[in-house]
């Protein structure tokens, strides 16, 4: 780490254009609570603690949003037996963010078992968010027993087949994709040929200076397949991604958070609102991780991302629930 | 006289023989008693056996003792079999009527998979 200058600053990288190292550095202090913001094409990293004290024009960027996940509404066990409360808490945490942002994106596990009082108080508590407008995508555990049936009743208007859809933000394009449905024995997330074909077609026509963020539940890239953690046809998708300058996926399920850049995609899969999981292959199943009750908060969390028109990415940072 | 005691003898001799025919006959048994039941537990995202190996007849019930739903599903299409989804201590039960060899998985987490094979 760099020495810290007055103004907090932790690492300035001035370079042009993106600096992919120094962005992956910043990357792996998001979980310490550092702030990196891309402003003149130059990334800079801020400590959380100093955060307060700078412009918050500077930092505001022209769009933020943020990502929350898995939020199993319904989930009783350890190491959570309080869902409900720790969604509250992550909806303390988006209204205390100093660049309030303009919606939530929720990747999905809404519910725990897809019952309609477990969608309910979700809608219930993030209606306590600032932000006023979530977009969903279903994860598994929101379309058990009836196919995604009653996820589309629910969030389902102006979607297309299984509730994939796009719409755009300050020039930037977001596309909602459903990879939990017609899986596979053996299989992992999937999002077949309709979907595959309508996003074709979705970003065929736009200019490749857009900034592109996809959305999905289970993880676009292969994180470990050995517990399901990837999506089968999702190369097709990213193919057709290939020409634009700027993309950003985020994703849920793993109830981690991780990072990966590969060219000029920037993938990220956000924690849970409601338990743990443990990281790939060190645990015998992806099951909820068993914690203490005051570490419980450290691994769950919300992901804040800001957009600074005519950058080349967007600034993700994670930071956790306590 | 005799021919006709000695067709009675037969007669009785026959009725004797498919009374202790029936009586040893596995259908005749399954209908006097319940069908065997054998159950799979299912633990830390696998099924437990694997694979079971049952008789026509048996009732497999499913458990699952993990703490996140699973479901059971049969990967034929037409599905012989597919349960609602089960949380923690929650049971599905199917009735293997015919021969063969059925695989399904959790379609929750499709990497869950297990057989049945019914002789």
């Amino acid at each position: 780490m760099g020495q810290k200058t007055k103004d907090g600053i932790l690492h300035d990288h001035n370079k042009d254009g993106v600096d992919r190292r120094g962005f992956l550095k910043c990357m792996a202090w998001a979980g310490t609570g550092a702030l990196c913001v891309m402003q003149g094409g130059v990334l800079k990293s801020y400590s959380m603690s100093r955060v307060g004290e700078l412009d918050a024009k500077k930092l505001a960027g022209e769009l933020s949003f943020v990502q929350i996940s898995d939020s199993h509404m319904g989930f009783n066990k350890p190491a959570n037996p309080d869902v409900t409360g720790t969604l509250k808490v992550a909806v303390d945490k988006i209204n205390g963010l100093a660049t309030a942002p303009e919606f939530i994106l929720h990747t999905g596990d809404i519910s725990h078992l897809s019952k309609p009082e477990e969608f309910d108080t979700v809608d219930q508590i993030l209606k306590g968010a600032t932000a006023k407008d979530v977009f969903y995508v279903p994860g598994e555990h929101d379309v058990l027993n009836d196919d995604g049936q009653q996820y589309l009743e629910r969030y389902g208007k102006g979607t297309k087949g299984a509730g994939w859809y796009s719409f755009d933000k300050k020039g930037v394009h977001f596309i909602g994709l459903v990879n939990v449905l017609n899986l596979k024995a053996g299989g992992l997330g999937t999002l077949g040929h309709e979907q595959l074909e309508w996003m074709e077609d979705d970003v065929q026509h736009l200019k490749s200076s857009t900034p592109i963020v996809v959305f999905a539940h289970i993880p676009l890239w292969s994180v470990y397949p050995e517990w399901g953690w990837g999506t089968e046809d999702s190369a097709q998708a990213l193919a057709y991604l290939k020409k634009f300058g700027s993309v950003t996926v985020l994703n849920g399920h793993i109830h981690q958070t991780m990072q990966k850049i590969e060219g000029n995609v920037t993938f990220h899969t956000a924690a849970s609102t409601s338990f743990p999981q443990p990281q790939p292959g060190k645990a015998d199943s992806p099951g909820p991780m068993k914690v203490p009750a005051e570490q419980l908060r450290s691994l769950l969390g919300i992901t804040d991302v800001n957009y600074v028109r005519g950058q080349h990415a967007l600034a993700v940072v994670d930071s956790t629930l306590g | 006289m005799k021919r006709k005691s000695v067709f009675i003898g037969l007669a009785t001799a026959v009725v004797v023989a498919l009374g202790l025919l029936l009586a040893g006959s596995p259908n005749f048994t399954a209908n006097a008693q319940q069908a065997a039941t054998t159950d799979v537990k299912i633990d830390n995202f696998s099924f437990g056996p694997t694979t079971l190996t049952v008789a026509v007849g048996t009732t497999v019930t499913w458990i699952n003792r993990d703490d996140i739903p699973h479901t059971v599903v049969s990967t034929d299409d037409p599905k012989a079999f597919k349960s609602k989804v089960l949380d923690t201590d929650e049971k599905f039960s199917y009735t293997f009527a015919k021969v063969g060899t059925f695989t399904y998985f959790c379609s929750v987490h499709p990497k869950m998979t297990g057989k049945v094979v019914v002789q």
